[in-house]
């Protein structure tokens, strides 16, 4: 009982970095149809901008507080947001019209930039990443030993999703974003620049994803140029489960991947850790193409 | 063009250039060998060489399912590491120990090695065929991006599932894979699945690939099975990539699951759509480039996968469509005037690719 309950515990934490980077994915994905395969790099640079910034920070303000993670935070978030208007703009933008798989083949030729560039400007070392906020213990109910990281990883994952959640449904923003993943055409009738709106999609992804960079460095302080890859993956995964396009589907998605894979881990089929995403996936996609929270889009000729 | 002489049948016409190439790859094999004698260089070329037959094999053989069938697969590497394990299994365990009683006779020993190799390259085919129709019977219901993950997450499954099985070393590794495989063999089964893709594109079976790619839909109302024919595509296209594995597996000697990580998949499917998705001429070209250029960049080292991955990015952008498009590399050329003209020729189904 005790290990299932701190399995959860660590779960959640996993799973709710694993929703934010999901979120970047079917945000682009209800948009354009496009699995952006450089998001997992894109969190990857928002992991390296915290590096750098914190350990500035450290250096030049001393100490670690909860004023200079957010500083650094904001710092990363307007870079990768940068980076993903950039990546847009410059490798999506003029494929739009090419066949799907084209746009599929930069995304990847994308992401081996930002990794190969990661280990080219980084090194290809694992670095260690600085403590922003200092460490606290928690023994919770009885033996479950929880961290303050534990909390602000929630806190601030949930925090950020509600702001998207926000911006989706309640600003002219998220109705113009819903308009252009209806139909980019009739959006485009209605006086809706599309594609402005792609590229504000870009940028709230790639700053949710750089949260997440950040949110991993803190909790899991091992960070690499490659560290995206697997993370990006199953990101895309939790999107997929909780129905590609759907805002509150990534974040419970999210969640479930992180938990499963944590009580997979703690588990006496460890080993297979890594594959768990994917069998979820496969059973997912053979008994609910739509996923969990998808709509069911017959196929129209 | 009245007096047009009837055409051979189509099997003496494959008979006659399979015996042609036989001798054609065994010339240059010698001569490529030759050179090596005194040009020791020559030994990484060589290298680059073989692992050039081995991509063209996998190239061709994804075109066939992505390009010809339409099927996004991101699993291929799935395949190469079944039939490059499953090979190599066989050959440790069983073949090569059997062997090591004829070292004493080296010349029975090498004929022996070879029927060892080819027992052992047809076994991973036939188990990656199952791994195909394993993976294709379920997934091939989805269609698109979700087919990509799909087989993206089976390749990594494959993975995982031989990361954790000890008879093939798990995370250790495989070593001393008996290193069986060379020049001849490489190239010739790269020209058997150019040719396997070639005749099928022109059959019945190929035409219905075809036309699951431009709509499924139409393709269903007609009385096409989309599903048996994506299953097909899948099954033979992967039992191909079987076939790379198992040579590699005998190339390299050394077999890691860390070869078969998906990235290995997207280096073979940036081949076919750089190539032009469903061209086999475009996939063969862009293989061969592809396995060149990043050798060739290895001067500026750490600069490599950069300039790599940003060649892609441009290549994609200025030609979406592939550097071929879907046309073969003899649509380039002027068309011939002596011509056999369509209604000339009785067997529609079997004549040698030049028409698309």
């Amino acid at each position: 009982m005790q290990t299932l309950l701190q399995n959860l515990a660590n779960g959640v934490a996993l799973g709710a970095i694993y929703a934010l980077i999901a979120l970047g994915y079917t945000m682009v994905y209800g948009i354009l149809r496009l699995i952006n395969f450089a998001h997992g790099d894109v969190f990857m640079i928002g992991a390296f901008v915290g590096y750098y910034g914190g350990r500035y920070y450290a250096a030049n303000y001393g100490g670690s507080s909860l004023a200079g993670a957010a500083i650094v935070m904001l710092l990363s978030m307007i870079i990768c947001g940068a980076l993903g208007y950039v990546i847009e703009r410059v490798a999506y933008r003029p494929l739009r019209n090419a066949p799907r798989i084209a746009s599929l083949i930069t995304a990847i030729g994308v992401s081996f930039l930002l990794e190969y560039g990661g280990q080219f400007v980084f090194g290809p070392d694992p670095k260690f990443f600085p403590t922003l906020v200092e460490k606290e213990r928690y023994i919770v109910a009885g033996s479950i030993t929880m961290t303050n990281y534990d909390f602000i990883v929630l806190g601030v994952a949930l925090a950020f999703m509600g702001l998207l959640q926000y911006i989706v449904y309640g600003t002219k923003l998220g109705r113009a974003m819903r308009a252009v993943s209806f139909n980019f055409e009739t959006a485009a009738l209605m006086g809706i620049p599309v594609n402005r709106i792609i590229s504000m999609t870009f940028v709230i992804g790639s700053m949710l994803a750089a949260v997440g960079g950040i949110l991993f460095g803190l909790k899991y302080p091992k960070i690499e140029p490659l560290m995206g890859i697997m993370p990006g993956l199953k990101a895309f995964v939790a999107a997929v489960l909780g129905g590609i396009g759907n805002v509150p589907g990534a974040v419970i998605g999210g969640l479930l991947i992180g938990i499963i894979e944590s009580f997979v881990g703690g588990s006496p089929i460890s080993q297979y850790r890594e594959a768990i995403a994917f069998v979820i996936l496969i059973a997912i996609l053979l008994f609910r193409p739509s996923g969990l929270f998808g709509k069911y889009e017959p196929e129209k000729v | 063009m009245a007096t047009v002489a009837k055409r051979m049948a189509w099997w003496k016409r494959d008979l006659l250039f399979f015996a042609a190439l036989i001798a054609g790859i065994f010339a240059v094999w010698w001569l490529l060998e030759y050179m090596a004698a005194w040009w020791p260089a020559m030994n990484y070329f060589n290298r680059i060489i073989i692992l050039i037959g081995i991509n063209i094999t996998l190239a061709v053989s994804l075109n066939i399912i992505s390009g010809h069938a339409g099927q996004f697969s991101l699993g291929h590497a799935g395949f190469m590491a079944t039939g490059a394990y499953f090979s190599a299994y066989l050959t440790v365990t069983f073949f090569d120990p059997y062997l090591r009683r004829f070292e004493g006779t080296p010349w029975l020993h090498g004929v022996l090695s070879n029927v060892a190799l080819i027992i052992a390259i047809l076994a991973a085919a036939l188990v990656s065929a199952i791994m195909g129709y394993i993976v294709g019977l379920p997934s091939l219901r989805l269609r698109g991006d979700y087919l990509a993950i799909v087989t993206l997450g089976f390749g990594e499954i494959i993975r995982v599932l031989i990361l954790n099985i000890e008879a093939v070393g798990a995370a250790r590794g495989l070593p001393d894979v008996p290193g069986w495989s060379n020049f001849f063999w490489v190239f010739f089964f790269a020209a058997l699945t150019i040719l396997i893709s070639v005749r099928l594109i022109n059959s019945s079976v190929g035409r219905a690939f075809l036309a699951v790619r431009e709509d499924q839909i139409a393709a269903e109302a007609m009385g096409v099975d989309t599903t048996r024919y994506k299953v097909k595509a899948f099954i033979i296209g992967s039992s191909l990539a079987g076939v790379a594995g198992a040579l590699y597996a005998h190339y390299v000697a050394y077999l890691n699951p860390e070869m078969f990580k998906f990235i290995r998949s997207f280096e073979v499917i940036v081949m076919v759509v750089l190539g032009g998705l469903g061209s086999i001429t475009g996939s063969i070209v862009s293989a061969i480039v592809l396995t060149i250029l990043p050798e060739a960049l290895r001067q500026v080292k750490e600069l490599r996968m950069i300039i790599y991955s940003i060649m892609l990015v441009v290549l994609m952008l200025t030609r979406p469509q592939g550097l071929f498009g879907r046309k073969e590399l003899w649509d380039f050329l002027p068309k011939r005037k002596d011509r056999i003209p369509d209604e000339a020729r009785d067997e529609g189904h079997a004549d040698d690719g030049q028409q698309r």
